[in-house]
């Protein structure tokens, strides 16, 4: 029972990493730019959450209304002024620019709301939980933040290979010069793609908020557990990416559950050793 | 006809004397400077040295790693482990742990180089971050609070404090000399042009004969091994050390990167001259703490987008200044038929 527990509890927090995974993957996809600031983007939707839930008086839930826009424009304005300038063939304009964001982020973060750390109050839900068999309860909250991992990963899904804008992304990554030659605008694509990155990292931020106490000096580790997952599921796939968030998820809950001082380091080999293994991820699906 | 491959310009030549005026008087710092002023060049020599290895590593061999913390620390925690463990003399341990770094850089290097680009470069910052929590784990060495440099370890390398912060001081000298000269020998050796070759274009290099993945592969070496060393020199003198402050990826990756692309990237001045702006940068802003971090980051972002190629490829364009003679020129000599 107790190592059920173990694997059932890996598996809910997987579905957060998932969601830190899936924004990555999607930009990396569009536009073969990994953000170094993404985990600092998720800290800084988690802070935004914050204000608008003091502020409204509203809820952590209700005010993704509110947090999801406001990342979007975000990122739309910052794929639009400053990483639309740093894509081609060099890959270090976009890492350069994107860790110099990451550092700004964090010491902006801390300019403002300083280092100790804070939460994100959801009330009675939080400690709200589910029997599922004799001595294997969930709580409600994790298991709401894995079907929301899994209805984005989803959704994101249905974009990319059901929409009009789905085929703009793919086309955009396929060959943006045809792309743009078929009446397509790549900074547009590229922003749109941006915007709805940043809308998945203002869930997974509300959620992070919600879930456990943050501070300015979390998002680099959010980055890489992204980044894990996404290797492991492999690359261009987005259920892979679940695949990959779950077991990232597992690996540490049995981890910690062997002695707490292993938790992120188990997670890290789990990473290591599918890379020795299998570098191409467990479900690798090669883009078409 | 004859022809003859030779190494830069009279210029050049005015700039490497220049260099050795320089290192001289630096040398002789012990008697013009204070005791400040000795702890704040030896850690601008740290700088210029991390920031050589880097932009060999990310510049010419277009290695573009995040995580070369990991290194900083290993080298560190050797040191310490090596002193306090062993008692080995910490100047003995200083090349020791460069040695060790060598000898654990290849695996992690056989892993690493599976990924390419974006990839490479965030899977070099997880083996740091596996190796800090590693180093946690070592309670012999203070575990995840870190541990002290024993004062007996302290006097075993030179008696009096004075001597010993002489010490200390020309060996971090000579280890940033080394370093810039090594990079120097590199490029001027048949691997340098390799190293070009790949910068430029890694397919037409390897088109042409070079071993890239083997190029690669001793850079990433070399850099490691002489990265720990400076990693060890480092906390050495801070005496302190700890899981947290030895593998800072601030510290040891995000201010050498910014410092290089400042500078400009694939170019052995560029480091060098970021540095200098960086220090003068910390020497008048560090109070503002945070504000002061922000603007580094927002003046790296805004020179790799204005002037990709740092301040010292504006200098180059400008005027055509090179500090050092590495340009390769090809002279026709005795019947001068000289190509139209």
């Amino acid at each position: 029972m107790e190592w059920i527990n173990v694997i059932l509890q890996g598996v809910l927090v997987g579905g957060l990493y998932a969601m830190f995974a899936a924004g990555l993957s999607l930009i990396f996809g569009v536009m073969r730019l990994v953000n170094i600031a993404h985990g600092d983007l998720i800290v800084l939707a988690a802070y935004v959450a914050l204000v608008v839930a003091q502020t409204l008086g509203i809820g952590p839930l209700t005010a993704l209304i509110v947090v999801v826009p406001v990342m979007a424009a975000i990122g739309y304005a910052l794929q639009w002024f400053v990483l639309n300038r740093t894509l081609g063939d060099d890959l270090l304009p976009p890492l350069l620019v994107t860790f110099g964001l990451s550092v700004i982020i964090q010491n902006g973060l801390l300019t403002v709301f300083t280092a100790d750390s804070v939460k994100l109050q959801a009330g009675a839900i939080e400690v709200a939980t589910i029997r599922l068999a004799e001595g294997v309860y969930v709580g409600v909250l994790p298991l709401l933040q894995f079907a929301v991992a899994v209805a984005v990963i989803g959704g994101l899904q249905l974009i990319f290979y059901r929409t009009p804008i789905g085929r703009a992304f793919r086309a955009t990554a396929d060959d943006p010069a045809v792309a743009q030659l078929m009446g397509l605008d790549n900074r547009h694509v590229f922003a749109l793609a941006m915007a709805l990155s940043l809308a998945v990292v203002a869930i997974a931020g509300v959620f992070l908020a919600v879930r456990a106490n943050f501070d300015p000096s979390l998002g680099p580790a959010r980055l890489i557990f992204g980044f894990e997952a996404v290797i492991i599921g492999g690359l261009g796939s987005l259920w892979g990416t679940l695949a990959g968030g779950l077991i990232l998820g597992v690996a540490q809950g049995v981890g910690a559950h062997l002695d707490p001082g292993w938790q992120i380091l188990a997670g890290h080999i789990a990473f290591l050793i599918v890379l020795a293994v299998r570098p191409q991820g467990l479900f690798p699906k090669v883009r078409t | 006809m004859t022809v003859r491959v030779v190494f830069g310009t009279r210029a050049n030549w005015i700039g490497t004397a220049l260099g050795a005026i320089v290192f001289v008087s630096l040398a002789a710092a012990p008697w013009w400077g204070g005791r400040d002023d000795l702890q704040l060049l030896s850690e601008i020599y740290a700088y210029i040295a991390l920031a050589s290895l880097w932009n060999l590593l990310a510049g010419y061999a277009g290695l573009v790693s995040v995580g070369q913390q990991a290194y900083v620390g290993l080298g560190a925690y050797s040191l310490f482990a090596l002193a306090i463990q062993f008692g080995i003399s910490p100047l003995w341990s200083v090349p020791l742990a460069g040695l060790i770094a060598a000898i654990v850089a290849l695996p992690v290097a056989l892993l690493v180089f599976r990924l390419r680009g974006h990839y490479f470069a965030i899977s070099t910052w997880i083996v740091a971050e596996v190796f800090r929590l590693l180093a946690a784990q070592v309670s012999s060495l203070g575990g995840g609070s870190g541990t002290s440099l024993p004062a007996a370890v302290v006097v075993a390398i030179a008696p009096t404090r004075q001597l010993r912060d002489f010490t200390m001081y020309w060996i971090a000298l000579a280890l940033a000399a080394a370093v810039i000269a090594l990079i120097v020998l590199l490029l001027r050796s048949r691997y340098g042009l390799a190293l070009k070759a790949m910068r430029d274009s890694e397919l037409a290099a390897a088109c042409s004969g070079v071993d890239v993945k083997r190029t690669k592969l001793l850079v990433y070496i070399v850099t490691a091994l002489a990265t720990a060393m400076l990693g060890a020199l480092i906390f050495l003198q801070k005496r302190r050390i700890s899981p947290d402050a030895a593998f800072s990826v601030n510290d040891w990756t995000a201010f050498v990167i910014f410092i290089t692309v400042i500078g400009g990237i694939g170019r052995i001045e560029g480091p060098i001259v970021g540095t200098l702006i960086f220090f003068m940068l910390r020497q008048t802003l560090a109070d503002l703490g945070t504000i002061y971090l922000m603007m580094l980051g927002l003046v790296a972002i805004v020179i790799m987008l204005a002037a990709p190629k740092g301040l010292w490829g504006l200098v180059v364009e400008r005027f055509g200044w090179q500090l050092f003679p590495l340009e390769r020129r090809v002279l026709f000599e005795e019947r001068s038929v000289r190509p139209e």
